[in-house]
């Protein structure tokens, strides 16, 4: 079908509001054909609620949505469908014990005499995956596959749907760097092929790499759309965020004091496989400074912080805190001793989901005098009082404050009441394993700051992240990790990414 | 032996036609702990429909109504699970748990009404169906086997057929595993786990006048259906929610409750002069013993037991 619209899909004067504010306000984006489109805002700022309009999960108060140029009204994610609207949603929806195949045909299946004709449905995915270079294996079962190759799974769902306007939802967040670059050449791929793209991120370095124009919310306003060409990550994070940010961590030199963490030959069992994913590990960590843990995802460092935080007994080897042997402590020992951990997988190791915003907050302090009685009655009022001090200090931003379930509350703030619990712990060792994780450059400036904040108390941190950004502009000293070894040790000031990335994909190691 | 095959294939039937009834219901994401409710129920309106119905009537159409009465007694049941756990969002356990209750109660109740009304004196629970339920018997040589045992394995047939090749079984198995996903593509997942129920209801509701029709010509209702439902779940989870695996589990759960039924008739069993209640227990104490070693490595459907919400992330 033909038209003279220049625009594949207007979204003209949307407002969406919620009970105590408008998620949504006057927002207009104009995809046009072929383009990729950058969708950039803070967390919070109505990128999703925008994006659940334009899929029919929500409905608009105000606005209207064209299509080619003629109004349509989308009532639920069938009838974006039937537009040609896809969308690859942040957590995939894709059916785990499914293979690849049944995944993508599933709600848009080819039958014969009531039974499935799952060949005539392999041969087009098969041309599909050829055509745009996405590379599957029809047949695998989905837990075994990496993520990559899931994602890539969401995209030829929109394929063969035949869909021409294609919606990411922050794509990367779950991405190794390796599979975000080709991410990225599908994306621009796609769209050479005629597809028009609207890509949802708050990483500056991305927009940049893919997109031709960006629209930018702000606390659901749209501040503008530029073209990536004629604007620079400064003006972009600008703003995003209102004012100037800093795109990368000042700090002081850092002065490294006694030994607080000491690791011994450490072994750590996986859980994988029978064999060790940490083996014969040894680091000092000392007070005053930040050592990072740098490593492509899944060389050990998951398994290293279980074994350090006691989520995982180790199977060898010894840990000391402050000169105190912890090996085989229990976690709550540890926690009194002064461990705080940010674990890597929030719901599961963070929060209690539908526990409230202050329990939470209280989580590893609740037998504290100050939480509860003697008598083992929680103090309801002390505890309040405290999550709202939390609240206020690190900007949790959440519906009802205190009270909030915590489910209820956007990943990014999730991520901050974490940051905030462990932190206001005061304690000796900080492990905080990605702890910006899915944060935007705001969130992500501040909790840099905080963590060389703690580090200026003369605390140890020992971080663990996945991006090399973060690893030089954070790290006092920097240990790379290559399948459940330590491979080499580097000051961030005599090193390039270059140098790092050979050593974290075992093309070097240090003479040890 | 001839006698212990016949008894084991009866068994393996019931316990095949409700394990698959629990199977298809937990795949579309509902526990259906109410199996032996609709059981009772179902063997209920079997029961009735042998009673009253004309003995002279041609075989065929007797076992064909006895089913279809079981069946429609099963189904009407079980929309009780299936708007409690669905519409209402319930917990299933509860409701497939008050299911069980209600259902070996009322079922008494009624037979024993009916039965006064026949006779003041008779307050029974019994219903005794001697004459038609010879219609029920098939004999193939020596072994006097019944219709109910092709009907198991045209099930067993078709619930393999329907979850792994046809369009209906993808959908339905992705509404207990991921329903969100399913609802994404445009699947209403309220209205495949209401299909998921409906049929174990009328899987279950046919195994239960399969079980009370084994052997004896009367049932006392108020022994219900002595846990066969709970053994059917077992057998489901034996089988790891897979309709052929759950056949020859069901033939093993079978063996042993034809076993306690038989046994006297092996010299050298009975020359073990073991109680008779020993053998009663064993299917029982099999499933618990299977259960502790299968349970831990088992693959049950991911969302099932959760109620679907549209709305949470």
């Amino acid at each position: 079908m033909e038209s003279s619209s220049e625009y594949a899909i207007e979204m003209l004067g949307i407002t969406k509001r919620f009970p105590g504010i408008i998620a949504n306000d006057n927002v207009t984006v104009q995809l046009r054909k072929g383009e990729i489109h950058a969708l950039l805002g803070e967390n919070g700022a109505g990128k999703s609620t925008l994006m659940s309009v334009l899929f029919g999960l929500y409905q608009a108060e105000e606005g209207i949505i064209k299509k080619d140029g003629r109004e349509v009204t989308i009532k639920n994610p069938n009838d974006a469908n039937d537009l040609g609207i896809g969308m690859v949603h942040q957590h995939f929806k894709l059916v785990q014990c499914f293979t690849v195949l049944d995944n993508i045909i599933l709600g848009d299946e080819t039958v014969k005499h009531g039974l499935l004709q799952k060949n005539v449905s392999r041969k087009k995915i098969v041309e599909l995956s050829d055509r745009y270079g996405l590379k599957v294996d029809p047949d695998a079962v989905i837990e075994d596959i990496t993520v990559g190759m899931q994602q890539r799974t969401e995209i030829l769902k929109m394929l063969y749907r035949d869909n021409e306007i294609l919606i990411f939802d922050e794509p990367t967040a779950v991405l190794t760097p390796a599979e975000i670059d080709e991410l990225m050449k599908i994306m621009k791929n796609l769209a050479k092929e005629g597809k028009s793209i609207l890509f949802i991120s708050h990483k500056l370095a991305e927009i940049m790499a893919v997109a031709d124009r960006c629209t930018v919310l702000r606390r659901g306003k749209c501040i503008g759309t530029v073209n990536i060409k004629d604007t620079n990550p400064n003006e972009l994070s600008r703003m995003m965020v209102g004012r100037d940010v800093q795109l990368v961590a000042e700090k002081e030199e850092s002065v490294p004091g006694e030994v607080i963490l000491h690791v011994e030959n450490l072994s750590v069992p996986s859980r994988l496989h029978h064999k060790n994913a940490v083996s014969n590990v040894s680091f000092d960590v000392r007070a005053g400074e930040i050592v990072c843990i740098a490593g492509i995802d899944g060389n050990g460092q998951t398994e290293l912080v279980y074994g350090l935080s006691g989520l995982e007994n180790c199977s060898s080897g010894k840990i000391l805190l402050g000169g105190k042997d912890i090996t085989n402590a229990p976690i709550r020992e540890r926690s009194v001793s002064g461990m705080s951990h940010i674990p890597e997988d929030r719901h599961k190791h963070g929060l209690v989901m539908d526990y409230s915003l202050a329990y939470n907050l209280v989580l590893q302090r609740y037998f504290e005098a100050e939480f509860s009685t003697s008598a083992g009655f929680l103090k309801k009022a002390e505890i309040n009082k405290y999550a709202d001090r939390l609240i206020e200090a690190f900007d949790i931003r959440s519906g009802q404050g205190a009270p909030t379930i915590v489910r209820s509350m956007s990943g990014g703030n999730q991520q901050k009441a974490i940051i905030a619990r462990e932190i206001d712990k005061n304690p000796d060792i900080l492990l905080a394993v990605q702890p910006t994780r899915g944060l935007d450059v705001g969130a992500i400036e501040r909790v840099h700051r905080d963590i060389i904040a703690h580090r200026d108390k003369g605390h140890a941190i020992l971080l663990v992240s996945l991006e090399l950004e973060e690893v030089m502009s954070l790290s006092d000293r920097i240990l790379v990790m290559y399948e459940g070894e330590i491979v080499g040790e580097f000051d961030p000031k005599k090193t390039t990414p270059e140098e790092l990335g050979l050593y974290m994909a075992g093309a070097r190691r240090a003479a040890s | 032996m001839i006698l212990l095959i016949q008894y084991t294939l009866i068994f393996a039937s019931v316990l095949t036609l409700v394990a698959l009834g629990g199977c298809i219901s937990e795949h579309s994401g509902v526990i259906n702990l109410g199996l032996e409710g609709i059981m009772i129920m179902g063997a209920l309106g079997g029961a009735l429909t042998l009673k009253y119905i004309s003995p002279s009537l041609p075989a065929a159409l007797i076992v064909l109504a006895v089913i279809v009465t079981s069946m429609l007694c099963g189904l009407i049941y079980s929309l009780l699970l299936a708007i409690a756990c669905i519409n209402f969002k319930a917990d299933q356990t509860l409701v497939g748990t008050a299911l069980n209750m209600l259902a070996a109660a009322s079922a008494t109740v009624i037979v024993k009404t009916i039965n006064i009304a026949e006779n003041p004196d008779n307050v029974s629970s019994t219903v005794q169906y001697v004459q038609t339920k010879k219609a029920l018997v098939m004999n193939i040589g020596s072994m006097q086997l019944n219709w109910f045992i092709p009907v198991a394995v045209i099930a067993l047939i078709a619930a393999f057929v329907m979850l792994y090749r046809t369009r209906f079984g993808l959908r339905l198995m992705a509404c207990g595993e991921h329903p969100q996903a399913a609802d994404s593509v445009g699947i209403n997942v309220y209205k495949m786990r209401g299909f998921g129920v409906i049929i174990s209801g009328m899987l279950a509701g046919i195994g239960g006048i399969v079980y009370i029709t084994a052997g004896v010509s009367e049932w006392k209702f108020e022994v219900g259906v002595a846990g066969f439902g709970f053994l059917a779940l077992a057998v489901m989870i034996f089988g790891q929610w897979k309709p052929l695996n759950i056949g020859l589990a069901a033939l093993l759960f079978g063996f042993f409750r034809a076993l306690s039924n038989v046994y006297s008739g092996f010299d050298f069993l009975s020359a073990l002069n073991i109680p008779g209640s020993v053998y009663n227990m064993m299917p029982y104490i099999i499933s618990l013993i299977v259960l502790a070693f299968t349970s831990s490595r088992s693959r049950a459907p991911k969302a099932e037991g959760i109620p679907y919400d549209k709305g949470s992330r």
